[in-house]
């Protein structure tokens, strides 16, 4: 299988649709393949084995990455907001690289490119797509949050299983518009196109993030959906304050990528009720979203009083159709429901391969994401942190994220985050760096005495530094090693 | 004419313009036909013949197509007026749960 047939397929049967609208520019889905097939051609002219992209989101893209399916070789996207230093290193894993850049020439054994060479007029690359068995369609750069950044493997077969799986072909209505302002480099901007073109949903992208460039945006296009990290949906909802926006042509909003404090989904579908939210729970290992939380989970959590019930909108909700997800613990058993323990998934779009370490699938094709989670009785996925974060104090492990959702519902705490701090007793301790609400006071005996009426001893941080603001890097994850140095861990 | 089929084939049919994908086969030859004429590589050239009026029922762009005990699935990459059919049993539309656009 190649990705190639998903935009054969949108040209084919809606070449007229627009597919992408960048500025002023509009790019229909015939349109798209034409260029793609021109990248194609520069890709075998230049004889690369890798087509790689280090530019912000833009209509070179897409076409870079159905171009590089087209040629047969793996698309990369690199993080253009790493240091030159790191962007360096990088590029010398991908020696042989064909390198889209309007920063960065090549350099070494990286020929270089610019976004605007690589749409320009020329010749295209005639016939069928490659059908190599096991081909690499993308390999994407994990953030290396905890460590030097890893290869993540993503083959044709398990993007196609994803898109194929997830999403209708043509299912959009044709004045359907998705505002894209996820990065490229990020797995959620690989699967935004893919899913886009598949639907025949017409991409609206916003390279920058701002709250206000996003609801000016999201107006004029009459944008119909959107996906957002959670960080982005907060600056949209505190952009806001209690003005409802006026969008009245939009119908969906998908969030994921990382931690989402319940009160501001409560608080985002208040400011726009007609809007249906959706939960996506992935990892780049696993081709995109692995488990929804679907409007009307949403719409049910928010209207129970059954407090199991209400938690769910706490959960990243259940596993696709074509995807199993099991929890167990350190030594591999499989855990009931309500335990808590190492969330597993299995499915035709899990990758989980490295360059360099290989598939880390079990015998059985079980991939272990390394988040700690438990189910509730009806599927529910409930997240829990990664399983590196887990505060080991006196050979107890204490998960951060029940205190941080304790805290967290302190009126005055606008952000939190728990790390383990050293403790000469007890090896570890629980440390708690705390974003208080603008104008707010509150005193760390009073936070202390939230987590000890709630939750055991234990749990109650033994430091509590009060900050500006944590870290998060771009796209919403939380830097919890640079916490953990700010706490002098 | 039964033929050992691989994932990822991309195959033509002969008396329509349909054309479809191979997604998940049984590891044993079928005969794989479309409007009741065996289907091709898409590379290569067939016979056109007519379609069979008792398998004329179409296929759909985007859809996907399986046995009753989904032991092979197929995808449509172009729509055709011919039905596919596998050892004489036409296949039918697989059943998908709508889901929300999460990207």
């Amino acid at each position: 299988m190649n990705l190639f047939t998903l935009l054969e397929m949108a040209a084919d049967a809606m070449g007229d649709r627009v597919a992408i609208s960048h500025g002023e520019h509009d790019l229909t889905y015939a349109e798209l393949l034409v260029a793609a097939r021109r990248a194609a051609a520069r890709v075998r002219a230049a004889g690369a084995t890798r087509l790689a992209y280090l530019a912000v989101n833009g209509p070179a893209a897409p076409v870079a990455l159905f171009g590089a399916a087209l040629a047969g070789v793996p698309y990369v996207p690199v993080n253009y907001r790493l240091t030159d230093t790191e962007i360096a290193a990088l590029l010398a894993r991908i020696p042989g690289a064909l390198l889209v850049s309007d920063t960065v020439a090549g350099a070494g054994a990286v020929a270089g490119i610019t976004p605007a060479e690589l749409l320009a007029a020329g010749a295209e690359l005639a016939g069928d797509a490659p059908d190599d068995e096991r081909g690499i369609a993308v390999e994407l750069f994990t953030s290396g949050t905890t460590g030097a950044p890893k290869a993540a493997i993503l083959r044709h077969d398990n993007l196609m299983s994803y898109i194929l799986g997830s999403v209708d072909f043509m299912g959009a209505e044709a004045d359907d518009a998705s505002i894209v302002t996820v990065p490229p480099y990020h797995v959620a901007g690989i699967s935004a196109v893919l899913s886009s073109v598949y639907a025949g949903r017409r991409m609206v992208q916003l390279p920058a993030f701002d709250p206000a460039d996003w609801l000016a945006l999201a107006a004029r296009h009459r944008v119909s959906n959107g996906f957002l990290v959670p960080t982005m949906l907060q600056r949209i909802v505190e952009h806001l304050g209690d003005t409802r926006p006026d969008l009245p042509a939009l119908r969906a909003l998908a969030y994921g990528g990382g931690r989402m404090p319940p009160a501001i989904v409560e608080r985002a579908m208040a400011l726009l009720p007609q809007v249906d939210f959706t939960n996506a729970y992935g990892l780049t290992e696993t081709s995109s979203t692995i488990a929804l939380l679907d409007p009307d989970d949403h719409r049910a959590a928010c209207a129970a009083s059954d407090p199991a019930l209400r938690a769910r909108l706490g959960s990243v909700g259940r596993a696709l159709p074509t995807v199993e997800i099991a929890i167990r613990d350190e030594a591999g058993v499989p855990l009931p429901a309500g335990a808590a323990g190492l969330v597993f998934v299995r499915g035709d779009q899990v990758a989980g391969e490295y360059h360099g370490l290989g598939s880390l699938l079990d015998g059985d094709g079980w991939f272990a994401t390394r988040d700690r989670g438990w189910l509730d009785d009806a599927g529910y996925l409930f997240l829990d942190g990664r399983a590196d974060d887990v505060i080991v104090r006196g050979g107890e492990n204490i998960s951060p994220g029940e205190i941080e959702a304790v805290l967290a519902e302190h009126p005055d705490v606008r952000d939190v985050a728990v790390v383990a701090v050293p403790d000469e007793q007890w090896g570890e301790g629980v440390g708690a760096a705390v974003v208080l609400c603008a104008g707010s006071a509150v005193s760390a005996e009073a936070l202390q005495a939230l987590v000890r009426a709630r939750l055991r001893s234990s749990r109650v941080p033994q430091l509590v530094r009060f900050v500006d603001a944590l870290p998060y890097n771009e796209t919403g994850k939380l830097l919890r090693r640079v916490v953990r140095e700010q706490l002098g861990g | 004419m039964s033929v050992q089929y691989k994932a990822g084939a991309k195959l033509v049919s002969t008396v329509c313009d349909g054309q479809i994908l191979v997604l998940r086969v049984p590891a044993v030859p079928v005969d794989l036909r479309i409007g009741g004429a065996p289907v091709v590589l898409a590379s290569a050239v067939g016979d056109k013949t007519a379609i069979d009026p008792a398998l004329s029922g179409g296929i759909q762009t985007g859809k996907r197509y399986t046995d009753e005990a989904e032991t092979m699935e197929f995808l449509c990459t172009k729509g055709g007026a011919g039905t596919i059919s596998v050892d004489g049993t036409a296949l039918g539309i697989k059943a998908a749960k709508a889901l929300p656009s999460s990207d």
